[in-house]
Parts: C-alpha cells; structure tokens; sequence
C-alpha cells in the first residue's frame, strides 16, 4: 500500500501506472470481470455488456465535454450514426472488422461538421446547436426509411469477425471487451500526452490556451472527430449485440444519459467516465428490483415505475452537480486519500 | 394564383397561432434568463406542467373556470419559486455547463412528475371558445386561434409594460444588466431571481394552457419547449422583443415549409434555422452582442 506522493520526475508523474500496486490492481480486476463472466448468469453478463458499451460512449464524450470543456448534448445522434452505419455496411458484405471503424470513421466525419460551429460558438450556443443536431439525426433516422427503416427499426447482423460470430451474451463479452480495453487506454494515453494537455488548456480558458500556441481550430475539431468517433464505436457495438435498431433508442434521453454518465462519473477524468458508466447502466437495473419490494403496500408505485424511474434520474443529476460537483471519481478520490493518509488525515 | 395565395395566407395565420404561443414559451425563457443567466432546458416541462395543473383544477376538482385559472397561476408560481430556491439557487455563479445540467436535470424531473400524476393518456383540455370556424374573406380561421394570438398579445404587453414601468419590472432589469451594482442600489437580488422563475413559470403555464386547448393535453407537448430554442435564439436569447418575434417567425415559417414540403420536413425546419443563425448571427437578431474574440 503506498502512501502519499513522492516523485522524482516528470515521466513518473504521468506514467499510466503509478505505482506496481495500481498495476496489480487493475489486472486483478481484469482477471475478476473475465472470471465473473465465465461464471455468472447471462443478465449479468448482459449488463456488463452494456457497461462496456457505455464506457466506450461516455469515454468518448468526457473527452469532449469533460477535458475540451465543449458542451455536446447531441451525443446520442453520434451513437445513431455510428450504429446504423455499421449494421448497413455489415449488411452489405463488408467484413465487421472494417464496418466497425468504417462507422467510428462516419460518424467522425459528421463530429467535425458539428464541430464547425464550435469554433465561433461556446457553452450555450454550442449546446444549443449540438442538441439541434441530435434531434435532426433523430428525425432523420425517423423519416428516411428506405435507408433505416423509419420508425419499425432495422435488424442488425451479430458481429463476425473471421468465422466466428459474436451472438450470444458470453461470447460478445469477448468482443466488447477488448475493444473497451482499448478505448480506455487510447485516452488515458490521449490526455496524458500533447493534445490532452491543449484540450484541458482550452477548458480553462480558450484565449490563454491560445496565447500559448495552442490551435484552437485544430484541437477544438480533433476533440469533436475524436469523441464523436468513440461514440459511432460505441453505437456500432450497442447495434450489433442488440441486433436491433431503431431511433427510439438514439432519443435526446440517450444524450442526458451519456452526459449523466460523465456528471456523476466525473467530468475530465478517465476513471470517472468508468464509474459514471457502470453506475448509470447498473442503477436502473438496480432500480428494478424496487417494484418487488413494494408491490404490496405501494400499488401505485409499479404501475408509474417508469416515471419514478425518471425523477430519481433527475434528482441524481441535479444533486451531483449541485453537491459533488467532482462525481464518484471526487467521492473515489477522497476515500483513497484518506486510507493512505490515515492515521494523519493532514 | 388567389388559390396559392389564401393557401399561404391560410397557413400564415394558423402559423401566428401556433407562433403566438411559441412566443409565450420563448418569453418565460428569455425572462429567467435575462435576471438570472439560466438557460432553462425544462421551460417545456414548466409549460406542460402548468396546462396539467389547470386541467386538475377544472376538471379534477370541477372549479369554475375562473378560479381555477387564478389557482393554476398561483401553484405554478409557487412551483417556480421553490424549483429556483432549491436547485438553482446553490448554482449561483457555478460553471454555465453545470447550471445546463441542472435544468436537464429538471426537465427529466418534471416529465417524470407529470407521468406519475396524470399518466400518458392524451386528455381533451375543455375548450373556452366554439370550434367552428369563421370565415374571413376566402380564408377560415378557428376562434380559439383569433382568442390564442389575443390573449398572446395582451400578455406580451402587460409584460412590456411591466417591465417598462413596475419598480419590481425595472429592478429585473437592472439585475440582468449588472448584479453587483443592483445589489448595491438596494434591489434584493434573491427575490428577483425567485421571481422571474415565478413569472416565468405563469407564462409557461398560460402558453400550456393555450397550446393544449387548441390541441390536446400529453406529456408529449412539452417538446415545444424544445422546438422554441430556435425562436429565442432567432429573436437574441436576452431579448423580449426578440423572443416575441421571434416565436411568431419560426411558427409560421415551420406551418409554411410544413403545408408545401410535408410534415417531416416541418418538424426540422425550425432546427435547420436554428444551426443556420447560430452559423451566421449567433446573437439572433435582437441579442446583446458579448464581444470577446477568440
């Protein structure tokens, strides 16, 4: 167990690792989630699953809102196009290993187009326009139908990647799971090297950021092409283990969700976008369970579960941001530090 | 051509209705924040609040129409005032992205309170006025359209006027221009903030009510509070005026583009607009420029 922080050099202060505890650590956890999936039953590995997935979209979004301080409330429409591109082109005969980044690539494309307007516009404004542009993709996937099937939803292929096809829970683990593994360190390596240092400069303050020689056209559109890119991954995977998709499940909720994911997480830390993801996936699913607990003195409460459902989602956003601002990684941080530091809390 | 024409004058009209309210929902936004600097993403909840709460009032509790409208007002009133002093208020001066979310936070909130208490069923709002339309000239025009842009245009007034004139109205004011120095010339900063959420919350509520007695009643008309986002930032996010105008451009100009292109593209067009003045004139046509290059 280490205790408190001593370093000697710039390279150790921003090594992946910090230590060879935090090393064990992780692979320990590795090791447990591959194990608990080998062992446990298929909802519980259908919800780690989807915790993989939203990983890889709130990963994607922190990088954007959380570390370039750019608001998007539009990430769902990324989601949307990363996850019917991939389920049109697998559907045309490309092989799923090139229809996954082929839709990341897509949706990167239009990422950039909405980041266009990042450029002249900031908080508000920029919020505004992203949320314009998820209700359009959304509108767009409700009404082109030769190409999505408008409102019924189109079927999606499994994944196959050489002859072996990725259709039930266990085996799309070990699709997802790799490839979240990826995302998670592709960013932690983003942010800890030159243009996660720019993003975070122009966070804090854009004029400064560029004072210093940062381009903030370049950096603020590679944000945009780089989160928008997670997202159509995260789309892409979502289509192929659900083998459905309709736009129904690309709704401006999905963007209110992601962002949540990223506010009780933890804004502008890798870790965060972990917690915040596994506990907006795991909660409602946790959620569940409550009817049952109250079927026989609140009858009301299962027949309106989905609205209470939507008002402790409320409540949960708006009590982070206004309580702990720094989310689960802050709540995370605090628990650590006091350990390490204990018996001598100062 | 008289048949193109009455066609185009025929959708204009029903396009000032339907604006007129948009222009209601975009003068509750723009009040809240003009005072306050809070953008309300669940200015549309608010709204649909509002309209539900009367219908209790009416049909629920079978008050007479009048009363129930002064109660409506003084509930949704009350609802702003407590949402600012328990959410908002902790946010004073917070980051602008953290203060979005919060009202993202609220809306989700509030659709889930609406559910909870009135459910999915679409409900008929009673109707204050006859369906039949009447004509004038070649075009036919619904009385609850004419009563709509009325009583629209009445409020709008009795807000110009309060804020030209009430020291409450002016004190708003000069708490959206600069807090410090109205804090120091006596102005209860707090109380102006509780109330602009109050007023706001009425107005919402009386386009709420407008809206769904020319519709219907569901949890669903809150997306209008959505599809004003462009209205007001057309109209310049800190300006009445703007807001007013602004409403009544985009209904008409989404009832227009609906009749010739088709329902699809009518539920775009605003959006489109929206993207193409945050392009051009991000300020809208009315707003307070914040100079600052980047």
């Amino acid at each position: 167990m280490r205790s408190g922080d001593f370093k000697t050099s710039y390279r150790e202060d921003i090594a992946i690792f910090q230590t060879a505890f935090v090393k064990v650590c992780v692979l320990l956890f590795v090791i447990g989630l591959v194990g608990a999936v080998l062992v446990s039953d298929i909802y519980v590995i259908y919800i780690i699953n989807l915790c993989a997935i939203a990983t890889i979209g709130a990963l994607g979004l922190n990088l954007l809102t959380g570390f370039t301080g750019q608001i998007s409330v539009g990430h769902a429409g990324f989601l949307a196009i990363g996850a019917y591109s991939s389920a049109k082109l697998v559907e045309a005969g490309l092989p799923f290993l090139l229809a996954l980044p082929a839709a990341g690539f897509i949706a990167t494309l239009c990422g950039m187009l909405v980041g266009i307007p990042s450029l002249k516009l900031r908080g508000l404004y920029l919020a505004i326009t992203t949320f314009a542009f998820g209700f359009i993709v959304e509108h767009v996937a409700n009404s082109w139908v030769s190409l999505t099937n408008g409102a019924n939803g189109m079927a999606v292929m499994p994944a196959s990647v050489f002859g072996l096809t990725f259709d039930t829970d266990k085996s799309f683990f070990f699709l997802v799971f790799p490839i979240a593994v990826l995302a998670v360190a592709y960013a932690r390596n983003l942010v800890r090297s030159k243009p996660g240092r720019a993003w975070i400069a122009i966070r804090d303050r854009d004029i400064a950021a560029e004072t210093m020689g940062i381009g903030l056209r370049w950096y603020k559109l590679s944000a945009f092409a780089v989160s928008s890119f997670y997202g159509g991954v995260a789309g892409a995977l979502y289509g192929h283990y659900m083998q459905y998709i309709g736009p129904n499940h690309f709704e401006l909720y999905l963007s209110v969700q992601y962002l949540a994911m990223i506010i009780v997480g933890g804004m502008g830390t890798i870790l965060g976008s972990i917690f915040g993801a596994a506990f907006m996936t795991v909660l409602p699913e946790l959620l569940k369970y409550l009817p049952d607990l109250l079927r026989d003195s609140f009858p009301l409460v299962v027949e309106r579960f989905a609205d209470i459902n939507l008002i402790l989602y409320g409540l949960i956003i708006m009590l982070f941001v206004i309580i702990e601002p720094k989310g689960l990684y802050g709540i995370w941080r605090n628990v650590k530090t006091y350990w390490q530091m204990w018996p001598y809390t100062h | 051509m008289t048949g193109t024409l009455e066609n185009i004058l025929q959708l204009t009209i029903s396009g000032l209705a339907v604006g007129s309210i948009y222009s209601l929902v975009a003068l509750g936004f723009v009040i809240i924040y003009k005072a306050t600097d809070v953008f309300n993403f669940a200015q549309g909840e608010l709204m649909t609040l509002g309209a539900y709460v009367c219908y209790f009032f009416i049909i629920q509790l079978n008050i007479p129409i009048f009363w129930a409208f002064l109660l409506t007002f003084a509930t949704t009133a009350l609802i702003g005032l407590i949402t600012e002093e328990l959410f908002l208020r902790p946010m004073m001066g917070e980051p602008i992205f953290s203060v979005i979310m919060v009202t993202i936070g609220l809306s989700v909130f509030l659709k889930g309170v609406i559910g909870l208490f009135w459910g999915y069923m679409i409900k008929k709002f009673p109707s204050f006025v006859s369906e039949a339309p009447v004509s004038i000239g070649n075009v036919a025009v619904s009385p609850a359209h004419i009563v709509t842009i009325t009583v629209s245009a009445l409020l709008i007034i009795i807000f110009a006027c309060f804020f030209k004139f009430s020291t409450l109205g002016i004190g708003t004011r000069a708490v959206a221009n600069d807090q410090d120095a109205s804090l120091l010339m006596g102005i209860s900063v707090r109380r102006i903030f509780g109330l602009s959420w109050a007023i706001s919350a009425v107005v919402a509520a009386i386009g709420g009510i407008l809206l769904s007695s020319i519709t219907y009643l569901h949890p669903s008309s809150s997306f209008v509070g959505i599809k004003v986002f462009p209205a007001v930032v057309l109209g310049g996010l800190d300006s009445i005026f703007g807001a007013i105008v602004g409403g009544l451009i985009i209904g008409v100009v989404e009832n227009i583009a609906g009749g010739y292109l088709g329902g699809d593209i009518k539920e775009i067009t605003s959006f489109v607009i929206l993207i193409a003045i945050l392009m051009i004139k991000p300020y809208g046509l009315f707003g307070k420029e914040e100079i600052e290059r980047v």
